[in-house]
């Protein structure tokens, strides 16, 4: 049943997103074949698809493992940033250009700079009690304020015509493309080997279960003795670390070089992305699939039927509404009463 | 003297959506309900009312249909959070994307142009007073509005009895649905009003302050409110300090561009995210002050047992 509300929620997406082509004027049918079917209907297709879902499946998977433990990371964009710059530092300005150490070593920057970024949350949540909802966002506005920085001025690239951005990459700092003819590359075995440790983590190891101990039942958890702020640290430096390392994956991948905007919000995405692959891991995979194709769709009607690609963002907010809504009908028996005539709970309001 | 009222009437205008999102938010969270869309509801504000007065509305119109888009916005986030009993986090998340990607579909058409922004008032003879006039007595109507809200809100919570049962569904729902308090729709009334005064604080940003329509003009305005709650205990004096602090931490950012600073104009524009979470550290590490007016029910769905 748990399964189920997915299910239903990407059907009744669709429902509306019919509805609401029909009514911008242009038949449902032929749009939403444009916006769910034609992206996968070539090889660049299904390696943009693959390309666009792996971000989003490395990250939710860490952010999973907080959100298990009722601890909020949602500044994943900005941990994604950071990691992306760490990463991208490394590259542009280690002494040799073309060690065969340069990929390891930007894997590392990225995965630290983004852990460091989620550990400041952490710290001010384990230690000072500080919401880690707000201070992840606002660390993001800071981290894309950061990179900002860097592109308009000591990282920008001395050749590039004045345009915010710096060099490229050299070909060792990059993952070569599996074919020249798309782009994509050996970064997504990382996120299958994410995906494997998270399940293991969450389904085979007493840590996994403690954290979720945390978050269905604080009280309970407390009694037992675990400690909270094990599971704060825990599960924000894992939504750091994954988020760092997607950033550097989307870096040393399809990007080569750092700009003012290195992300179509994969970092927002991914939290959209762990709730409906219900926290867990498989279902993350498919999760991610689906968010991937809203990407995808949404790029492709903007080129083909001139629709903004704002619409990517509207159906990812109507997928997760629905989605939580499915869930009511899942967790709870629905029951019609006739609401009893509350005249005295009147009188007493007054 | 100049640069005086420059900087006292900017962190004055500065603050004023920051007073309306926050206020509307502390009903929201005094009865018990946590909604973390602020940021949509405020896109939808500020794309609706830009709409309407590109569309030749007047003024007033324009900030009501604001105020009506973030009402609206907000009632998803009601039917989610409150009858579907969903977690309130997911779906005030869901809220601020969907708001985001809304705003920026209907904006899309709006252009780059400004508009011509709300006026001053002109009171007679108040606002031709020396210092006191320019520095007191020439806002905008909305200002005064937020003003005004300010105290009504006071005077609700602490004052009247509805406030006092809002408060107490805030603190237990069960309590009051014994006691024969409709709860349910009473945080549905608390959630529409928070979307108004949220649409409100967008709308004042796309026809007063900026003015014009920028894809996500809110930057983030909308979750500092959030955390202004936070920062304010609840309280509503503190949030009105609270925003004039932000608004004041703005304007400095502004001026320090304007006078050529020798630092990084990205550093400036980062103020007010350090300043927040700053504050919210030095706030929240006193666990007994936070506890004092924190609604106890804060973000637990409520479900009547009959």
């Amino acid at each position: 049943m748990r399964i189920a509300a997915p299910v239903v929620a990407a059907i009744l997406t669709l429902a509306v997103g019919s509805i609401f082509f029909a009514s911008l004027g242009h038949d449902p049918l032929p749009t939403l074949y444009a916006f769910f079917v034609e992206p996968l209907n070539s090889m660049n297709g299904l390696s943009e698809w693959l390309l666009k879902a792996s971000p989003l499946i490395l990250i939710a998977c860490g952010l999973a493992v907080g959100f298990r433990a009722n601890v909020w990371n949602i500044g994943a964009e900005g941990q994604f940033t950071m990691g992306a710059v760490a990463a991208s530092g490394v590259g542009l300005f280690w002494p040799n250009p073309e060690s065969a150490l340069l990929l390891p070593l930007m894997f590392v920057a990225g995965m630290g700079a983004g852990m460091a970024w989620a550990a400041i949350p952490a710290f001010l949540r384990a230690r000072m009690n500080t919401n880690e909802i707000l201070v992840t966002l606002m660390m993001t506005y800071i981290a894309t304020l950061f990179l900002s920085y860097l592109v308009h001025g000591p990282w920008r690239d001395p050749a590039g015509f004045n345009y915010p951005q710096t060099a490229l990459l050299p070909a060792a700092a990059m993952f070569g493309p599996f074919d020249p003819a798309y782009r994509l590359n050996p970064s997504i075995f990382i996120t299958i080997v994410a995906v494997f440790l998270m399940w293991l983590f969450t389904d085979r190891s007493f840590l996994g279960y403690k954290m979720s101990v945390s978050g269905a039942a604080p009280l309970a958890a407390r009694y037992a003795g675990f400690r909270e702020s094990a599971a704060v640290w825990i599960g924000l430096l894992a939504g750091g670390a994954a988020a760092g390392v997607a950033g550097m994956a989307e870096a040393a991948g399809p990007l080569g070089q750092l700009s003012p905007q290195i992300s179509p919000g994969y970092g927002f995405a991914a939290i959209i992305v762990a709730f409906i692959g219900r926290l867990n891991a498989f279902g993350i995979v498919l999760g991610g699939l689906l968010m991937s194709l809203l990407f995808l769709g949404g790029e492709g009607v903007q080129m083909t039927l001139g629709l903004p690609s704002a619409l990517t963002r509207i159906f990812q907010g109507i997928l997760l509404f629905f989605l939580l809504a499915a869930d009511f009908f899942i967790f709870y028996r629905v029951r019609l009463v006739r609401p009893a005539r509350d005249a005295h709970a009147l009188e007493t309001a007054r | 003297m100049d640069l005086f009222i420059a900087i006292f009437t900017g962190t004055i205008i500065a603050a004023t959506p920051l007073i309306f999102a926050a206020l509307g938010e502390l009903v929201v969270e005094k009865s018990g309900v946590l909604n973390l869309g602020i940021e949509g509801m405020m896109l939808m504000g500020a794309a609706l009312a830009f709409w309407a007065v590109t569309a030749g509305y007047s003024m007033p119109v324009a900030i009501l249909a604001g105020a009506l888009a973030g009402a609206a916005a907000s009632l998803l986030f009601g039917v989610l959070a409150l009858t579907f009993l969903t977690n309130q986090y997911a779906a005030g998340l869901a809220l601020a994307i969907f708001g985001s990607g809304v705003s920026a579909f209907l904006g899309r058409g709006f252009g780059s142009e400004p508009i011509e922004a709300l006026h001053g008032v002109n009171i007679p003879v108040l606002s031709d007073l020396p210092l006191i006039g320019p520095l007191l007595f020439r806002f905008d109507p909305m200002v005064y509005l937020a003003l005004l809200m300010f105290v009504a809100i006071s005077w609700f919570l602490y004052r009247t009895k509805a406030g006092l049962v809002l408060r107490t569904i805030g603190e237990s729902p069960q309590t009051s649905h014994a006691i024969g308090h409709p709860v349910i729709r009473i945080r549905y009334m608390a959630v529409l009003f928070g979307g108004a005064m949220a649409g409100l604080a967008g709308a004042y940003l796309s026809v007063a302050y900026t003015p014009l329509w920028v894809e996500n003009m809110t930057a983030g305005k909308g979750w500092i409110a959030l955390a202004l709650v936070v920062f304010a205990t609840w309280r509503p004096l503190r949030i009105l300090l609270g925003a004039w602090l932000f608004g004041g931490m703005t304007i400095l950012q502004l001026q320090g561009q304007a006078l050529g600073l020798e630092v990084p104009s990205e550093l400036l524009s980062a103020l007010p995210y350090l300043a927040t979470i700053v504050v919210l550290v030095l706030i929240s590490r006193n666990r007994q002050m936070l506890a004092l007016h924190f609604p106890a029910s804060l973000a637990k769905p409520f479900r009547p047992a009959n």
